[in-house]
């Protein structure tokens, strides 16, 4: 691999109608790196992860991963909207995690992680399940493979969908506000698998409200406010020593 | 969490006798099982106009069937004959054929128009309200009419192109038999509302459900077949059973077209010739009966089947020791605080 960026963001923006969402987003995330994206509700974090995999599609600027632009074909110098089926190819290689898990409720824990692997990658039933025993050993719920979403704790969803994720073999993991819908208590389960994850090289993207979490395992923090990136760096110096008054003025509210 | 809790506490008998598998919840002062209240002695509230108007109507009752066993116009003697008469259960034979091709293409259709109104297509959405405005909005007896007289407006089907010699012309065999246009007749009414109550089931489904499968690669097709359709199936269920019940006495209706083998026609048949309406038309209502009793039956195991992975578990379905310590990585804790929710029953 050559150290070229896994995503590359240049002046990014969207809109939702006359709501400029994001305005002008630009960053670069390294192949191994993990990012973490703060800041307030409304600030543009969400969808901007949500561009990245194509789940919104982006009006302005050029973003790419792995050195492909997402959710167009660029001929000449003209862009050209990807096919559905195209830019569900785009998206084999990009995990995402959601904040309300969304789990599939009539699929127990193994058939939830099975599901896309089997039908989207053409793995047998077989390998597909070996390997979905293998995530959830990996997460913690090996015990758990034949339980309904519905018995499960939200940690322990929040895990099977992280496992879910990972079956797909992402180069790329988001995950938007992982933890936003969780009791306080099951927090901590939910961010060890994910730092487990970080250690093991993956790159992350991560919206989140952990503080602590940003602090221990991200590489880049971006604090984020009214679709702009309004500070990036090393999350120490950022949380310790914040440049922009609104960082501070987020900061003093969060921290 | 606490809501399974408080029901065993209020099942649990006076003498306290603790559920033998139940630990005592981290975090709690003390088991709330310790020391059970003591059970209330009250009085029961009395309803006696109840028990008066239950006997009322139970009197009203038996005044009405000791005279309907004696009047003669009920024929009763008649009723026992033609029930199981050959060709009253023939016709119960069509009735139910009916009833399934006919609920077969109103679901295909349906689900097809359902589809449709969801698209972003505004040329197949205004199709789709189009067919449902004009099928819901004209009574299924004008269409039936209407289908058993499209012999008449369409006597051969052309191919070709129009005001020309047309290529190939064959006659129109579909409507003039009657039993398909029946079935097409009732599919085509029965589609609009069917689409309506796919429509909803697909519409339940919540949206992160879709946005979960589409993140993970799959395709839109994949989606609904995977994802949304068997979630959608458990809010479509109930509501069709009721329209398969409704379809079965429908099918009455196609004397509109006019169609007489099926239970009601070939019964009015029968009665026609002997001058007894009355024995017939019981002889009838029993045989529609026994089939919405069947389907009843029929729809309640369907909902079961559907509503898996939700509702709560049965007791002592999961173990109710908490879940092992996660083998997995260096550096997660101990067992982590949530395994104990599968501890449940």
């Amino acid at each position: 691999m050559t150290d070229a960026p896994m995503v590359l963001a240049e002046r990014v923006s969207k809109n939702f109608g006359t709501n400029k969402v994001l305005r002008g987003i630009s960053l670069e995330v390294d192949p191994g790196e993990v990012l973490c994206i703060v800041g307030p509700s409304g600030s543009g974090k969400s969808t901007f992860l949500r561009c990245i995999n194509h789940l919104e599609r982006v009006d302005g600027g050029r973003l790419s991963v792995d050195g492909q632009l997402v959710g167009y074909r660029q001929k000449g110098d003209k862009l050209y909207e990807l096919k559905l089926k195209e830019a569900a190819f785009q998206r084999q290689e990009i995990g995402m995690v959601f904040q309300r898990f969304n789990l599939f409720p009539h699929l127990t824990a193994v058939e939830n992680i099975i599901l896309a692997p089997m039908r989207v990658k053409g793995l047998s039933k077989a390998k597909a399940t070996e390997r979905a025993k293998e995530l959830l050993e990996r997460v913690g719920l090996g015990d758990k493979g034949d339980a309904y979403p519905a018995h499960l704790s939200g940690g322990q969803q929040q895990r099977v969908a992280i496992a879910r994720a990972l079956a797909m073999d992402p180069k790329l993991m988001l995950f938007d506000e992982p933890t936003s819908a969780l009791d306080p208590e099951l927090v901590g389960e939910v961010l060890d698998v994910m730092k487990e994850l970080a250690k093991s090289g993956m790159t992350m993207i991560v919206v989140t409200h952990e503080m602590g979490f940003a602090r221990e395992v991200a590489d880049t923090l971006v604090f984020m406010d009214e679709g702009v990136v309004v500070e990036a760096g090393p999350p120490r110096q950022i949380l310790s020593d914040p440049q922009h008054d609104r960082t501070k003025a987020f900061l003093s509210k969060v921290l | 969490m606490s809501e399974p809790e408080s029901d065993r506490m209020i099942e649990a008998e006076p003498g306290g006798n603790r559920e033998s598998g139940r630990k005592p919840r981290a975090g709690r002062g003390r088991d709330a099982d310790d020391a059970p209240p003591e059970a209330i002695v009250a009085i029961p509230l009395r309803h006696p106009w109840r028990n008066v108007v239950a006997v009322l109507l139970v009197l009203g009752l038996a005044v009405f069937v000791l005279d309907a066993a004696q009047r003669s116009d009920y024929g009763w003697s008649d009723v026992g004959k033609y029930i199981f008469d050959r060709r009253i259960s023939q016709a119960a034979w069509v009735t139910l054929w009916l009833t399934i091709y006919a609920m077969i293409g109103a679901i295909v259709i349906g689900l097809l128009l359902a589809i449709m109104r969801l698209s972003p297509n505004p040329v197949l959405k205004s199709i789709a309200w189009l067919y449902i405005w004009i099928f819901r909005g004209t009574p299924v007896y004008v269409q039936l009419v209407f289908w058993g007289i499209v012999s008449l407006i369409y006597p051969v089907f052309t191919l070709g192109i129009p005001f020309m010699e047309p290529w190939v012309t064959i006659p129109n065999e579909v409507f003039t038999n009657l039993f398909i246009t029946a079935v097409i007749g009732l599919a085509l009414n029965e589609a609009a509302y069917m689409s309506e109550i796919v429509r909803a089931g697909l519409l339940s489904v919540d949206e992160g459900q879709e946005e979960a499968s589409t993140a993970l690669a799959m395709s839109w097709g994949q989606t609904m077949r995977y994802v949304v359709v068997p979630q959608a199936m458990k809010i479509i269920i109930p509501p069709t059973g009721n329209e398969v019940i409704s379809m079965l006495k429908t099918t009455s209706l196609v004397a509109a077209i006019p169609l007489s083998i099926d239970l009601y026609g070939v019964s009015r048949g029968i009665s026609a010739v002997t001058f007894t309406p009355v024995p017939l038309l019981i002889v009838a209502s029993l045989w529609y009966l026994l089939f919405t009793s069947v389907l009843m039956v029929g729809q309640h195991f369907i909902e079961k089947r559907f509503s898996r992975g939700t509702g709560r578990l049965k007791a002592g379905k999961e173990p109710v020791t908490p879940g092992p310590a996660p083998t997995a990585v260096p550096g997660t804790p101990a067992p982590p605080l949530g395994t104990d929710f599968g501890g449940k029953g």
